[in-house]
C-alpha cells in the first residue's frame, strides 16, 4: 500500500508542475491576442484618453512577466485575483459557476456511467446479434454528431414538437431538487449521448478480450451460464481500462461542456471562461483554465489509481 | 415652463388617462400650459395608452447580449443587457418617445438661454430611488461627473468634451454651461451612459448597489445569466404594468428563438433576420421590424489614390445595387441608405433628397472623366462587423463589374478587426450603433479633426455648417443645414452607405405593445419592460 501512496505523492507533485506550465501558457497566449482589456470593456466608445487612463488604473502598462510573476505570488498563497472588468475577487466571480457545472457534470455522470457500462455488458454477451449492431451504430452516431446538434435535436423534439421539457436551462436559487433536474434535463441528456459511445465500447471490447482467455474457457466448460462468465469472471479483469476511459469522460463532462452550456443557456463554468476571454480578462481565464487542468490531473490520477487498486498485479511492476 | 405648469400638464395628464378628455382639448389644454406640441402629442400617446394596458404579470424578457463581466458602473455600459436594464432600473433625465420625439424622464422640463449654451433642466420632485430617498439635482451633478474629469475612465466622456461645469441650483434645478452653443444638449441626455445614480457624500455615486430611480428595482441577478426585478411603486413616469420583470441574457440565437416559440420567455431583444419569415407565420408570435439609425458604412480614404478623386467616390457609390444587397443580404429588413449618414429615425431627416440608385454606366462615365477606367480596388471585411458581412462584400463586387471596376475582397480576421484594420485600412466595412442625432453622428464621424473621421474627409462648408447647426436653436433652420450637410455628404464625401439595418425582434402574442416602438435600440428603445403590457 505504501508503493501506491508514493505513486499518489509523486503524481501530485507533478500535477503542479503541470499546472504552473498551464498557467505560463495561458498568461502568455492572452497576452498574444489583440487588444486589451481596457480597449474590450470601453468597446466604440474606447478613446485614447479613456484607454490610457484605465490601462492606469489597472497597472497594464507595466512588463507582462513583472504582471504573471505578481499574479503567480498571489496565486501560490490562495490568492487569485480579482477580476480586471468588474473588479470581483475571482472566487466570487467562477465559484457559482463551478459548483453549477459539477451539478450538470455529475447529474450526467450518474445516468451515463451505470447505463454505458450495463450496455457494454450486454452487447458483449450478445455480441454480433442485431442488438449489438443497433446499438453501436446508435451511440457511435451520436457521439459522432456536435453537441450543439445533439442539444438542438432534443430541444426540436422534447421541447418544440412535445414541449415535455422547458428549451432554456435557467436557473434560480429559490428551485426545488425536482424543479432543477427538470430544467436541467436536455442539457444532461446531451452530455449524456456523447459520453456513453466511448465507455460502452471500451467495456465491450475489454470483456470480448478477455473470453479467449483460457480460464474463461475453463469456466464455460464446467458449465456457467455466459452472462456469468461475463459478469464474475471476465468484468473483473476489464475493469482497468474501463475505470481509465470513465475517468477520461468524466473529465469531459467538466471541461468540453461550453457548447451544451451555450446552446441551453446554462450558468456554468464554460461560458464564463468564454467571456472572460472576449474581455481579456485575464485572471478569470487563468483561474478557469486552472480549474480545468486539474480536474484532468486529478481524475487521471484516480483512473490509474483505480486501476491499480482493482488489479493487483500493477501493484508490483517488473 | 413654470412649476404651475408642470402641476397642470400632469393634471391634464391624469385626465387624458381616464378618458376624461378627447385629443383636441387636451392638445389645446396642455400646449396653452406651455408644452410645445410635439411634446404634448406624445404625452398624449403615453397618457391615453394607458387606458387599455392592463396591469400584472411577469415579463420574462431574452436579451441578445449580455457578458459576465458586465458591471453597473454607467462608464462602462456596453452590452445590450446592461443597457436595457439600465432604462428598467435606473433614469435618464429625458428620454426618445415611441414616435422619434424627445420627451421628459426624470427631467419635467428644460431651457436653454440664446446662444444654446447653457441649459436648464427641472427635475421631477416625485422622482425618488429604490431606496426610498428623493432624487435631487446633486445626485443628476455626481452622476455625470463621473465620466468627466482626468481620471475618468467612462466611455461617454467625449460627449462632454464641451461641458464646461455642471451646478445643482437648489434641489430640483440643473444647470449645464457649455463652452460654445449646443442645441442637441437635450437630446444628448438620452445616451445609455448617463443614468442617474445616488451621490455619495464626496461627490462620487454609488453604482456599486445598483440602486436607481427608474421604473423597476433589482431584487436579485447575476451579471451576463439574469436579472429578477419588480415594480418601484414610486415610480415618476407613466407605465410599468408589469410586477415583476425577468431579464435572461440569451446570447445564442437559436436559445433565444426557440425560447420564444416554446414560451419559456414573453419577449427576445433580437430575432434573426434569416428566420424572421418563418417565425412571422406563427400565430402566437409577433415580429417587430423597426427602422433604426444604425448603419452599415464602406469608407474611403478620401486623401488616399484612387479615392482622393470625387468622381471615383461617386462611381463606386453608384456601382451598389442596394436593393438587392437589402434583399440577399438582410433579407428586408433594412432601410435603403443614400451615401449620407442621417436616419429616417433621427430627427431633422431630410425626406427629400433623390435616392441614389445602381447606375454602372452612369459609374463607367464618371470613372471615364477622372481617368480611371478599369479600377481596380481593395475591400477589407470580416464575418464579425456584421451577420452577411462578406457575402455582402462579395455581392457588391459582382455589382460592380458592370461598371468595369474590380473590387478585391479581403478577409480580415474577426478578432481585433476595429483595432487593426479600421482607421487603418483605406477601404473597409464597418458596423455603427444608433446615435440619437445627426449632430452627435457627424461629429463623431465626419467632423474634419474627429479621431474617428473614418474616410478622411475634408469639406469646408460641411464643417461649418456643422458648428452653425449644433447651436441653433431655431428648428427649420437646423433642418435646412442638415438637408445641405446631407448633400454634400451624399456628393463629395467618402463613404457609401448601403442601408440602415432594422431593428428586429419578437414577443408572444399576449404581449401588447403602444403603435410607435422607439428607434433608439431594439425592445422599444430598451425600455419594453416599462412601456409594454399582457393583454391576457
Amino acid at each position: 500500500m505504501n508503493d501506491l501512496l508514493l505513486l499518489v505523492l509523486k503524481r501530485l507533485g507533478f500535477g503542479l508542475l503541470t499546472l504552473l506550465v498551464v498557467s505560463i501558457l495561458i498568461f502568455f497566449a492572452v497576452e498574444l491576442l489583440p487588444g486589451d482589456v481596457a480597449e474590450a470593456v470601453l468597446g466604440q466608445g474606447a478613446t485614447p484618453e479613456t484607454v490610457q487612463a484605465m490601462r492606469d488604473q489597472l497597472g497594464l502598462d507595466r512588463p507582462a512577466v513583472v504582471r504573471y510573476l505578481e499574479w503567480l505570488g498571489g496565486a501560490v498563497t490562495g490568492d487569485f485575483g480579482v477580476s480586471a472588468v468588474s473588479g470581483e475577487p475571482v472566487i466570487n466571480a467562477i465559484g457559482d459557476r463551478f459548483v453549477n457545472t459539477l451539478f450538470l457534470a455529475a447529474y450526467a455522470a450518474v445516468i451515463a456511467v451505470p447505463f454505458a457500462i450495463l450496455l457494454g455488458i450486454v452487447v458483449a454477451l450478445l455480441r454480433n446479434s442485431v442488438f449489438d449492431r443497433v446499438a453501436n451504430v446508435l451511440t457511435l452516431t451520436s457521439i459522432s454528431s456536435p453537441e450543439f446538434f445533439l442539444g438542438y435535436i432534443l430541444i426540436l423534439y422534447l421541447s418544440v414538437k412535445l414541449p415535455l421539457f422547458p428549451a432554456i436551462a435557467s436557473l434560480s436559487s429559490d428551485m426545488s431538487l425536482g424543479e432543477l433536474l427538470h430544467r436541467t434535463f436536455l442539457p444532461a441528456l446531451t452530455l449524456v449521448l456523447v459520453v456513453t459511445a466511448h465507455m460502452m465500447r471500451m467495456t465491450r471490447a475489454a470483456i470480448i478480450n478477455l473470453l479467449a482467455s483460457p480460464y474463461i474457457e475453463m469456466a464455460r466448460l464446467k458449465g456457467v451460464p455466459p452472462w456469468k462468465v461475463i459478469v464474475r469472471h471476465a468484468l473483473p479483469n476489464a475493469w482497468a481500462p474501463i475505470i481509465n476511459v470513465v475517468a477520461l469522460n468524466l473529465a469531459y463532462l467538466i471541461t468540453g461542456v461550453v457548447l451544451v452550456e451555450v446552446v441551453f443557456v446554462y450558468p456554468g463554468i464554460g461560458q464564463a471562461l468564454v467571456d472572460a476571454v472576449s474581455k481579456r480578462d485575464f485572471p478569470v481565464v487563468q483561474a478557469s483554465s486552472l480549474i480545468f487542468a486539474a480536474t484532468f490531473i486529478l481524475l487521471n490520477l484516480a483512473a490509474d489509481v483505480g486501476a491499480i487498486i482493482t488489479n493487483p498485479r500493477l501493484r508490483h511492476p517488473k | 415652463m413654470t412649476k404651475k405648469d408642470n402641476d397642470l400638464i400632469r393634471r391634464i395628464a391624469e385626465g387624458a388617462k381616464k378618458g376624461q378628455i378627447s385629443r383636441r382639448d387636451f392638445m389645446s389644454y396642455s400646449t396653452a400650459a406651455g408644452m410645445t406640441a410635439a411634446g404634448a402629442s406624445s404625452l398624449w400617446a403615453t397618457s391615453a395608452h394607458a387606458q387599455d394596458a392592463k396591469r400584472g404579470g411577469t415579463f420574462r424578457w431574452g436579451i441578445h447580449d449580455g457578458n459576465t463581466g458586465d458591471t453597473h458602473d454607467p462608464g462602462t455600459y456596453v452590452t445590450r443587457t446592461m443597457i436595457f436594464l439600465a432604462h428598467t432600473h435606473r433614469s435618464y433625465l429625458t428620454m426618445i418617445n415611441g414616435d422619434g420625439s424627445l420627451g421628459p424622464d426624470l427631467a419635467d422640463s428644460w431651457e436653454a438661454n440664446e446662444t444654446a449654451s447653457e441649459w436648464t433642466f427641472a427635475i421631477n420632485p416625485n422622482a425618488s430611488f429604490h431606496s426610498g430617498r428623493k432624487v435631487t439635482a446633486n445626485d443628476v451633478v455626481a452622476s455625470f461627473n463621473h465620466h468627466r474629469g482626468d481620471d475618468s475612465t467612462s466611455a461617454a466622456k467625449a460627449l462632454l468634451s464641451d461641458v464646461e461645469d455642471i451646478v445643482a441650483d437648489g434641489d430640483t434645478t440643473v444647470k449645464f454651461i457649455l463652452t460654445g452653443g449646443n442645441a442637441d444638449l437635450p437630446w444628448l441626455m438620452t445616451d445609455y451612459h448617463f443614468a442617474i445614480c445616488p451621490a455619495n457624500d464626496d461627490g462620487t455615486i454609488d453604482w456599486q448597489s445598483g440602486d436607481g430611480s427608474g421604473p423597476y428595482k433589482i431584487d436579485s441577478g447575476e451579471f451576463g445569466v439574469q436579472f429578477s426585478l419588480s415594480r418601484h411603486e414610486g415610480w415618476h413616469g407613466e407605465g410599468a404594468y408589469f410586477d415583476k420583470v425577468e431579464m435572461l441574457t440569451l446570447n445564442d440565437p437559436n436559445a433565444r428563438q426557440t425560447a420564444l416559440v416554446t414560451g419559456d420567455v414573453d419577449a427576445v431583444s433580437q430575432v434573426d433576420v434569416k428566420t424572421m419569415a418563418l417565425l412571422q407565420r406563427d400565430p402566437n408570435i409577433q415580429v417587430f421590424n423597426v427602422p433604426s439609425a444604425g448603419a452599415i458604412t464602406l469608407p474611403m480614404f478620401c486623401d488616399t489614390a484612387p479615392f482622393d478623386n470625387v468622381d471615383v467616390r461617386n462611381a463606386l457609390k453608384l456601382s451598389i445595387d442596394r436593393d438587392e444587397v437589402i434583399e440577399k443580404i438582410m433579407f428586408g429588413a433594412a432601410t435603403k441608405g443614400n451615401d449620407f449618414h442621417h436616419s429616417p429615425a433621427q430627427p431633422y431627416w431630410p425626406d427629400d433628397i433623390p435616392q441614389r440608385e445602381y447606375d454602372p454606366d452612369q459609374a463607367k462615365s464618371l470613372l471615364k472623366k477622372a481617368g480611371a477606367e478599369g479600377l481596380t480596388v481593395n475591400l477589407s471585411t470580416a464575418d464579425s462587423v456584421s451577420a452577411g458581412a462578406v457575402d455582402m462584400a462579395v455581392l457588391y463586387a459582382e455589382h460592380a463589374k458592370a461598371a468595369g471596376i474590380t473590387i478585391n475582397v479581403v478577409r480580415e480576421p474577426n478578432d481585433g478587426y476595429y483595432s487593426d484594420v479600421w482607421l487603418k485600412k483605406p477601404f473597409c466595412l464597418v458596423s455603427w450603433g444608433a446615435r440619437p442625432t445627426p449632430d452627435v453622428m457627424y461629429t463623431l464621424a465626419y467632423k474634419a479633426d474627429a479621431a474617428w473621421n473614418e474616410s478622411h474627409w475634408q469639406n469646408e462648408r460641411f464643417n461649418e455648417l456643422l458648428l452653425q447647426a449644433k447651436a441653433e436653436l431655431d428648428d427649420s433652420l437646423r433642418a435646412e443645414m442638415y438637408r445641405e450637410m446631407a448633400m454634400l455628404a451624399r456628393n463629395d464625401g467618402g463613404t457609401v452607405i448601403p442601408f440602415f439595418n432594422n431593428f428586429v425582434y419578437g414577443a408572444r402574442g399576449n404581449v401588447g405593445t403602444p403603435d410607435n416602438l422607439a428607434a433608439s435600440w431594439e425592445s422599444d428603445g430598451g425600455r419594453a419592460a416599462s412601456r409594454w403590457w399582457f393583454t391576457d
